[in-house]
């Protein structure tokens, strides 16, 4: 069985833009809570002095991860701001000093179990860096007597269009990326590893496999570009030929699926110890006259991240944290950078042709199969939109809506522009009520 | 700064559309208008432009009745127009096509909710209408390159068999102004195949099925074929995606299911031509292949029972 997808335009103008260091902002809003998990409480006040990789949030639940400082400064207060997801969330200011002073705190940790591993990926505050931001020290800490993980899947498709982020991880930092999976398949006893990369970065696949060749159990997978080739359980089926079902996780079928980045931040974690504070986020779009990769600190206003990049912020209509396929707009261009962003696009407003004669806009649907062909999940998008117009529950459940993941697939070749994305989404909550 | 504006994802789109589908199948239909207008004569060209307009007439009247938006832009009426017109008599009267169109736009599809909505091909629909109701005009075919001041009308091939095989391949036969030349509405089916409009499902199944069945019942399998309404039907016909089914392996069920009452029709029913009806009744129960052939989620877990999940 081969799994749809669909073939993008890849726009990757920044492929071979080697990541820049941007400049220390003057204040940083470093954000208590990211997109999934449990959010954090400021461990500091208004006034003191904070120094690089300080610990600045943290939480008694085991399921946060904890914030640090990417700057060294003084805390001048706490402040709200709105997550791209709608929820506010505490947000620490600091005034930064220049200096960029490392606290005394870091040090590189020391890992001898699973035990070990899981506190030490929690403390380095570290979360998934391909988008969802799942707390990574929550999936490696699965259940040994439910699951037998053997396989440590490595995400690095990198599918959407414009990013290339992940790209420049593996270019710039193929050497970490083996330490991080040499660190995780030893203490966690997996077997195999297999690192999934798109056939549209060939040095990127012939790196990895030069780095990986004295390792038998490390496997790099060349993929065919089609989207969504990063979906998880696309590529855990596209990588090792596993199907995880409805409801279940990776971990039901012995996976575990990381990031490129985010494995390649454990590995050069486990050797300096400097958290999670800054991140590379590749900068494009049509109003970005220098598209590029920048290294920000966290919690860096996204205005100035754009503002490095030479953007028109007076024409910029959109601006996406994410790629263009599932990445979420923004209503705020001065909110902060949280650890999820891989990218950030912005965009002016489409020029609309305005042809009474030849029509471009939404239409009725004309049936034409296109959405059912384009769904990697095998679902019928035309189905399910029809059947939420009439808020149908029972048909809903029947064709399966909830194995949607919103990869927009389906909006993307819909030749009469119905929002079928969309419409999963509102079913998808409709079920939930 | 501008105001910045949130929609939901994605935030990039294929550009195809609804009108650049339909002008496809328009361009797709150019060679068979073609060779119309050579063998039959610049009345061709008229007819199927009357067609044309009056189905966009028709169209943009219910917009305005019903008080919905104008959907003439997606082209979909001129399509219907356009092979409609294809079904016809060169020498119809004007005013016959004119509820030709009507039976087709407001009857079969506005009636029924417009675009998307109608479970039976216009064209299809309004050809059985005038076949009914106006058999005399309709059936008044031409040899090609005809006086038109003595028209001379011939019976459909299906019923004569006089030409060569070369000759209803390239359309040198009497018959509607749009089914005669094989040749050119292959062509435009392969363009249509080649631009991703159509999948060749429907088509090949259905003429391999017409083939298969009048060599069986030894009725000369190429004659079958290449006369008739049945390139029409099958490439422009059998394909539309409002009325015929979605899945891969429904398209084939439709086309065999096509072929056979063709061809039942063709050799036992009182009508030298099926094919028109064919569709028409598989129109009827394509919702039902639909339901047969559903895709198949992936890793789907049945609601309610215990077996599937671990």
């Amino acid at each position: 069985m081969k799994i749809n997808g669909i073939k993008l335009k890849h726009n990757k103008n920044t492929a071979a833009c080697e990541t820049i260091d941007l400049p220390i902002p003057e204040r940083v809003f470093v954000p208590m809570s990211q997109r999934m998990g449990k959010g954090c409480e400021p461990i500091v006040k208004k006034g003191d002095r904070v120094l690089v990789g300080q610990k600045i949030g943290d939480s008694d639940k085991i399921k946060a991860c904890p914030a640090h400082s990417s700057v060294s400064g003084t805390v001048t207060g706490i402040t709200e701001v709105l997550h791209p997801s709608g929820k506010v969330t505490k947000a620490v200011i600091i005034e930064t000093d220049g200096k960029q002073e490392m606290s005394p705190d870091i040090k590189p940790p020391v890992i001898t179990d699973k035990e070990s591993l899981c506190m030490a990926v929690r403390e380095s505050g570290c979360c998934g860096l391909g988008g969802a931001g799942f707390p990574t020290h929550l999936k490696l800490n699965y259940n040994e007597q439910r699951y037998k993980v053997d396989t440590l899947i490595i995400n690095a498709a990198e599918c959407e269009p414009y990013i290339t982020g992940d790209h420049r991880e593996m270019l710039e930092n193929s050497d970490d990326i083996i330490t991080g999976i040499r660190l995780i398949m030893d203490t966690l006893a997996i077997e195999n590893t297999y690192i999934g990369i798109e056939d549209n970065k060939p040095d990127a696949i012939k790196l990895m496999r030069e780095k990986a060749a004295e390792y038998d159990n490390i496997n790099v997978c060349a993929l065919r570009a089609s989207y969504p080739q990063g979906a998880e359980k696309v590529l855990i089926y596209n990588t090792v030929g596993r199907t995880v079902k409805q409801w279940e996780l990776p971990s039901d079928v012995g996976v575990i699926v990381l990031n490129v980045s985010t494995v390649g931040f454990i590995g050069s974690y486990s050797k300096t110890g400097i958290p999670l504070i800054s991140r590379r986020i590749t900068v494009d779009g049509d109003t970005v006259s220098t598209p590029c990769n920048v290294k920000a600190p966290l919690g860096t206003p996204i205005s100035e991240i754009l503002k490095f990049a030479d953007t028109d912020l007076d024409n910029t209509y959109k601006i996406l944290l994410g790629g263009p396929m599932m990445g979420i707009c923004i209503y705020d261009a001065d909110m902060p950078t949280p650890k999820t962003v891989n990218s950030i696009l912005a965009f002016k407003k489409p020029e609309v042709k305005k042809n009474e004669l030849i029509g471009s806009g939404q239409t009725a649907c004309i049936r034409c199969g296109r959405c059912i062909k384009a769904c990697p999940m095998g679902l019928m998008p035309t189905y399910l939109e029809k059947a939420y117009d009439k808020h149908d529950t029972k048909k809903l459940e029947k064709l399966n809506v909830g194995l949607c993941m919103n990869c927009g697939a389906c909006s993307y070749v819909c030749p009469a522009k119905r929002p079928l994305a969309e419409k999963h989404q509102l079913a998808k909550a409709l079920l939930r009520r | 700064m501008q105001k910045l504006t949130v929609d939901p994802s994605p935030h990039i789109y294929d550009t195809t559309s609804t009108s650049k589908i339909m002008l496809h199948v328009i361009i797709a239909l150019c060679p068979s208008l073609i060779a119309a207008a050579y063998f039959f004569g610049g009345r061709a060209l008229m007819l199927t432009g009357f067609c044309m307009l009056t189905a966009i007439v028709w169209e943009r009247l219910c917009n305005i009745v019903m008080k919905k938006p104008n959907t003439t832009g997606d082209l979909s009426a001129a399509v219907t127009g356009m092979i409609l017109a294809f079904n016809l008599p060169v020498t119809l009267p004007y005013w016959i096509a004119a509820i030709g169109t009507f039976v087709a736009i407001v009857i079969v599809k506005q009636l029924f909710g417009g675009l998307g909505q109608n479970f039976a091909n216009p064209a299809a629909v309004a050809r059985i209408v005038l076949m009914l109701s106006f058999t005399g005009p309709m059936t008044r075919w031409v040899i090609p390159f005809y006086d038109p001041d003595k028209i001379v009308t011939q019976a459909t091939p299906l019923a004569t068999r006089a030409e060569t095989y070369f000759d209803l391949f390239i359309g040198k036969t009497g018959g509607s102004l749009g089914e005669t030349s094989a040749a050119a509405l292959l062509l435009g089916g392969i363009y249509l195949i080649i631009m991703r409009v159509i999948t060749p499902h429907a088509p090949i199944s259905f003429i391999a099925t017409v083939y298969v069945f009048s060599w069986f019942f030894d009725q000369e399998p190429l004659c079958q074929i290449l006369s008739g309404g049945l390139m029409l039907g099958a490439i422009f016909m059998a394909t539309d995606y409002v009325t015929t089914p979605i899945s891969a392996a429904g398209k084939i069920v439709f086309g065999v299911g096509c072929g056979i009452i063709t061809c039942v029709i063709r050799f036992w029913g009182s009508y030298p031509e099926g094919v028109s009806y064919s569709i028409l009744l598989m129109n009827i129960i394509t919702p039902y292949i639909d339901m047969a052939f559903t895709a198949k989620p992936f890793g789907a877990v049945k609601p309610d029972t215990g077996e599937d999940s671990k």
